[in-house]
Parts: structure tokens; C-alpha cells; sequence
């Protein structure tokens, strides 16, 4: 470590200062998301500490770093484990879509499991711990390793009883493993009031992960921060992470560019009237539209409007629906003549159904996203976002929409939100979750009662990049899907409902010259 | 000290297999291994007279045979028979907790 006058940006007050940040070369660790917030990766020819309890992932963070090093940077690995045996790796890493036994066999990777049983040894005299140098030594140039992930190395004192021989093996290991530039792994358990149990993180003090798994009204979530992180500026927030079907994903939200593409071209929205009100031809593309509206005001019916034209159209469609089974969802459709289950059969519609209180935001995220990998729609809804925590108040719903919107727009598809707003009486701004600025569009539905009737209402509140209309127009559901009815002017003032399908019978009657009728029919 | 060499006691065994195997990990010949060889060889002599093989395998030229016996640090003694297998690792320069390890009855001076 060569010392310097400048430091480093750091945000742990306890790291020495020192390094230079743009010496410290970089191996990127390929789990998804923690590149980002450590610029480019763990610092490579150094080792990186993983500190977390029990069940919080530290064997699957190693398991890929050694995995990806492997097949994706070519960087072929070590894996000496303590705990577990090879098979039980094996196994347990095939459930992350690894085969590490074909690593193994193409001579990517080496395991090595090193059991350490106090019961079977009997110490006497002076030793140290050479023969697990001559294993590691081994191991690396039997595949030409860059990688070391060692997992868990503190097992080692609970198997050996002279801890100052221990300490002073362990330190020598660390200086061998830089003196060969390999980037190393090593995972350790966490302490109440250290780091770890044994102190590893007085060894190991280039970079310090914490991974942690917390439960917060009975809903579970993985979170990981980067501790410390010698000569590298570094995310310093606590970033939801999971354990998905490809590996770990660790979802930053400060890594987020605005950078997306803006195009030019429209979504029609199937409803030919809306469309009529965003300037003729619907929503742009790869936008976010936010549709609000509180009880039965029909937001639902609306999407699935949106939903069906686009499949008309040729599309893929994705709906994720929180709140209704995919079959009550097409039965109830039906009702005003949207026939979604036509397009489910072709193909075109994929319906995912799933209580939200089921699993965390982050883990919803994380399928969503796996969900429109494997289905490559170009418009997804989400029926509706309010449903996805219990709580309206939590704070990690905005974060998770904005990596949602983030993700859809990037991914070239449009994204129709809905949102359940509580009563009628509460201000538009505390109802939207906060999330309205993130929104291109924002649609609200509401329930308008006008001399005894409730008449629905539809207005555009935001359009973004295009000029808008700003009435409040009535639309209703028939045998014809979605419809919004023409303006009826009634000496000048907008007739709804009952009084409006009465004036324009009596108006067709008498034509008078004073009522006009605003006339945009569907093309 | 050759790696791999095994040193038969002077007197043959009267079974082909001797009823002791012990091996002895060592990693060249540093003052640990030396001492070790040296303090199990007059143990086995002196408890074990013509019942016993030693096989001394150095690391540095077999590393392969580290992992095999769960090796970890050196000098370890294996006892590979009779069985259970039983390990004691250091210099072996606790006569009595070797023979405690290796489970020998000292035999009356």
C-alpha cells in the first residue's frame, strides 16, 4: 500500500487513507448490479471480505463470483469450502443455474473441501498450516486460477485450538494471496459486536461486504452494503439484493442513468377517444402511464382495454395482476366484450397472478423482470403498483418503481401502471405514492356523482411532450368494450349520465341548433 | 528426507502387512518435520518394536496427496491402521499425547 497525500473518496470513517483511487484495478464479479455500485467490481489481486449470518447468501456471493469468473471473463477460479462438501455445492449452486461440476470437468474451476473436525485431531507440538497452502497452491495452478473463494475460512478456528498459530497462518495467507494477484473471496460469519467472529476484518481491509437478511412485517429481505472499500469510491447505501433462479441480484437504484431512448412513435390505446385527447394517436412508446382512480372507477377495465388493442395489433402483452386470478381477470372482461383469453391462447397475452403480500418489493421486481426476459413484451402492465407492499407508506415502493420504469424503458416497452387511490377526499399529490413525477402520463378515473347518479369521469392530468386535452370527459362500459362518450353540451354547461342519454334522445328529436356535439368518432 | 519413503522397522514384521500404518505429512525439511520424524520413530521403537511402517510424504513434491487425507497442516501424523483413522498435528513432542492420540499402551520400562 503506498501511502499519498490525496485520499481517497471513502465513506467509512474507520478505513485508512491511502490508496489512490484509480490504482486499484478492478475483476468484475458479474453478480448483477454489484459492479455497478462498486464501479467496476471487487479490487483484483486483492481479497474482498463477505461478513453476513447465517442463510444470508455468503456461499452462493462466492459461488458466483467463482462461477462468472469462469464462464463469462475468463478468469478460471478456486473454491476451497470448510462447511459444506463438493456435492453439497454442486447441488446446492445447480439451483442458480450453475454446473459446476462441468466447470470442473473443463478444468475452469477447482474445488477443494477441506474438513476440519476437532474430534479427529490431536495437537501436539508445533505445526502450522502449510499443508492448506500446498492444497491452495495446488488447486490454482492445477486450472490457472485468477479467482479464490474460500468459504468459510473462520471454520478453521473452531477446528484448530491454537489460535495464535491460526492468526499468524491466516495473516500469511492473505500477503500469499496478493503476492500471487489473485482476487480472492473469503467469507465469514457475522458478530454482534465486531465485524466477524474472529477479527478476519484486521486481515482482510481492501473491501468489506456486508450481506444481511432482515424481516420487516413478516416479509423478508437480503440486503448488501459495501462496508469499505480501500481506494475506490464505492455505493454506500444498503442495496436489496437477491437470490433469484440466475444468481444473485443486487438492485441499485443510484447506478441509475436517465439515458433511454425517446421515441417518437405511438401506442394507440385502443380506446379511440383517448387517443383522441393524447393528440390523436395515444401514448408515446416506452413511456410510463400511470392510470389512478379509487374504488370501481374502472381502472382495470381500462388496462385491459389497452392490453387488448395492442394484441390486436400484433403485440406482446404482459399483464401482472395483484389483485385478480388470471381466470377471474379474462371472466370478468368479458362482461364488457374484452376477450382476453383469445389472445392468452394465441399467445400474445401473458397474465401473471400472485399476492403481493407473498413476497418482498425487491423479490416482485426480480421475477418481473425475469418474467419480461422470457415473454420480450412491448407493453406491460402492472394491475395495480399500490398492491405490491401492505403498506402505502413503505419507503422502498418509489425505489422499486423507479428501477421498474427504469427497467421497462430501457427494455423498449411501454409501461401501464394502475394505482388504487383511497378516498376521493385525499390531495392528488399524497395519493400517488409518490411516484406521479416518475410518470410520463398520468391518467385519473373517478367515480362523479351528479343528481343521484354515479357517472364515471376520465381526465389526462399530465401528458408529457404532447399537447393534451384538459376536459374531464364520462366514459362508460357496454357490450363494446371501453367507451368515452361524446361532450353533450347543455346550454353550454357538459350534461352526464342519465340527464346527458336523455337530452341527446330529446336532442335527436329536436335538433335544436344550441346543442352541439363534439364529434370524434373512432377511426 | 526422501518423500515416500517407507522405513520398515530393522526386525521384518511377522504378518506382510505390519499391524501399525502410521504416515507422516511433512512439508520439506524444516525443523518441525525433523523433529517429528525423529520423536515418532523413537516412539514407535520403543512402544511399537516391529509392528509398525512408517511413510513419510512430502507435500512439496506430492501435493496432490494433501487433499486425500484432509491434510492441513504440518507435520501431520495419520494413523491409517488400525482404524479409525486418527490425526495428530505438531511435532509430536508430547510423548504421552502421542501415544494418547494414537491410542498405544506404553509398554512397562
Amino acid at each position: 500500500m503506498k501511502q499519498s497525500t490525496k485520499k481517497a473518496p471513502r465513506s467509512d470513517a474507520s478505513a485508512a487513507p491511502g490508496d489512490i483511487g484509480a490504482a486499484v484495478s478492478k475483476a468484475q464479479s458479474g453478480i448483477d448490479g454489484l459492479d455497478e455500485i462498486t464501479a467496476g467490481g471487487l479490487p483484483r489481486g486483492r481479497p474482498s471480505l463477505v461478513i453476513g449470518g447465517p442463510g444470508c447468501g455468503k456461499t452462493m456471493f462466492a459461488a458466483e463470483f467463482i462461477v462468472q469468473g469462469a464462464t463469462r471473463f475468463g478468469e478460471p477460479g478456486v473454491f476451497m469450502m470448510f462447511e459444506e462438501t463438493a456435492d453439497e455445492l454442486v447441488a446446492n449452486v445447480r439451483s442458480l443455474g450453475f454446473d459446476l461440476d462441468r466447470l470442473v470437468r473443463d478444468g475452469k474451476v477447482a474445488i477443494d473441501y477441506v474438513r476440519v473436525e476437532r474430534a479427529e485431531i490431536e495437537e501436539t507440538g508445533q505445526y502450522d498450516l502449510e499443508g492448506l497452502f500446498i492444497r491452495l497452491a495446488h488447486a490454482v495452478e492445477s486450472v490457472g486460477a485468477k479467482r479464490v473463494a474460500l468459504d468459510t475460512l473462520e471454520a478453521l478456528f473452531s477446528g484448530l485450538s491454537d489460535h495464535a498459530v491460526l492468526r499468524a497462518e491466516l495473516r500469511r495467507l492473505f500477503r500469499w494471496l496478493k503476492d500471487r494477484g489473485l482476487t480472492a473471496v473469503i467469507t465469514a460469519e457475522r458478530a454482534a459486536e465486531t465485524l466477524t467472529r474472529y477479527g478476519l476484518e484486521e486481515y482482510v481491509a481492501d473491501c468489506v461486504i456486508l450481506l444481511d437478511h432482515r424481516v420487516v412485517d413478516q416479509v423478508s429481505t437480503r440486503r448488501l452494503r459495501v462496508v469499505k472499500y480501500r481506494g475506490s469510491p464505492h455505493g454506500t447505501n444498503e442495496y436489496p439484493f437477491l437470490i433469484g433462479p440466475r444468481g444473485i441480484v443486487v438492485l441499485p437504484i443510484t447506478s441509475l442513468t436517465l439515458d433511454h431512448d425517446a421515441p417518437l412513435e405511438r401506442l394507440p390505446t385502443g380506446i379511440g377517444e383517448l387517443d383522441a385527447m393524447l393528440a390523436g394517436e395515444g401514448f408515446f412508446r416506452n413511456s410510463a402511464v400511470l392510470i389512478s382512480g379509487s374504488p370501481g372507477t374502472g381502472k382495470s377495465s381500462v388496462v385491459a382495454r389497452i392490453a387488448e388493442a395492442a394484441c390486436e395489433r400484433g403485440e406482446r402483452v404482459l399483464i401482472f395482476s395483484y389483485e385478480e386470478s388470471s381466470n377471474q381477470l379474462i371472466r370478468n372482461m368479458r362482461s364488457i366484450a374484452i376477450d382476453l383469453e383469445r389472445w392468452t391462447k394465441k399467445g400474445l397475452l401473458r397474465i401473471h397472478s400472485s399476492r403481493p403480500t407473498l413476497q418482498g418489493l425487491e423479490q416482485h421486481l426480480v421475477q418481473m423482470y425475469e418474467a419480461v426476459r422470457q415473454f420480450q413484451p412491448s407493453l406491460v402492465v402492472v394491475d395495480p403498483i399500490s398492491n405490491l407492499t401492505m403498506h402505502t407508506d413503505d419507503a422502498g415502493l418509489k425505489p422499486m418503481l423507479m428501477r421498474l420504469i427504469d427497467f421497462m424503458k430501457k427494455s423498449d416497452i411501454t409501461g401501464v401502471y394502475t394505482n388504487l387511490v383511497g378516498n376521493e377526499g385525499a390531495t392528488l399529490a399524497e395519493t400517488q405514492l409518490g411516484v406521479s413525477s416518475l410518470m410520463d402520463v398520468w391518467l385519473m378515473l373517478s367515480n362523479v356523482a351528479v343528481e343521484g347518479e354515479r357517472t364515471r369521469a376520465l381526465q389526462i392530468i399530465k401528458s408529457r411532450g404532447m399537447p393534451h386535452s384538459n376536459l374531464v370527459r364520462e366514459f362508460v362500459f357496454s357490450d363494446r368494450g371501453v367507451e368515452i362518450v361524446d361532450v353533450f353540451l347543455d346550454a353550454g354547461r357538459p350534461l352526464t349520465g342519465r340527464r346527458r342519454v336523455g337530452a341527446q334522445a330529446a336532442n335527436a328529436a329536436r335538433r335544436p341548433p344550441s346543442a352541439q356535439v363534439a364529434r370524434r368518432r373512432k377511426a | 528426507m526422501k518423500s515416500g519413503t517407507v522405513e520398515r522397522p530393522a526386525r521384518p514384521a511377522k504378518a506382510s502387512e505390519p499391524e501399525w500404518q502410521l504416515r507422516l505429512y511433512v512439508a520439506g525439511a524444516t525443523s518441525k518435520s525433523v523433529a517429528a520424524l525423529a520423536n515418532l520413530q523413537r516412539m514407535c521403537e520403543e512402544h511399537l518394536a516391529g509392528r509398525y511402517e512408517i511413510e513419510v510424504i512430502d507435500l512439496l513434491v506430492n501435493p496432490k496427496l494433501a487433499a486425500g487425507d484432509q491434510i492441513l497442516a504440518v507435520p501431520t501424523l495419520v494413523r491409517k491402521f488400525p482404524e479409525p483413522i486418527r490425526k495428530i498435528i505438531g511435532d509430536l513432542s508430547s510423548e504421552e499425547r502421542v501415544l494418547v492420540g494414537l491410542d498405544i499402551k506404553p509398554v512397562a520400562r
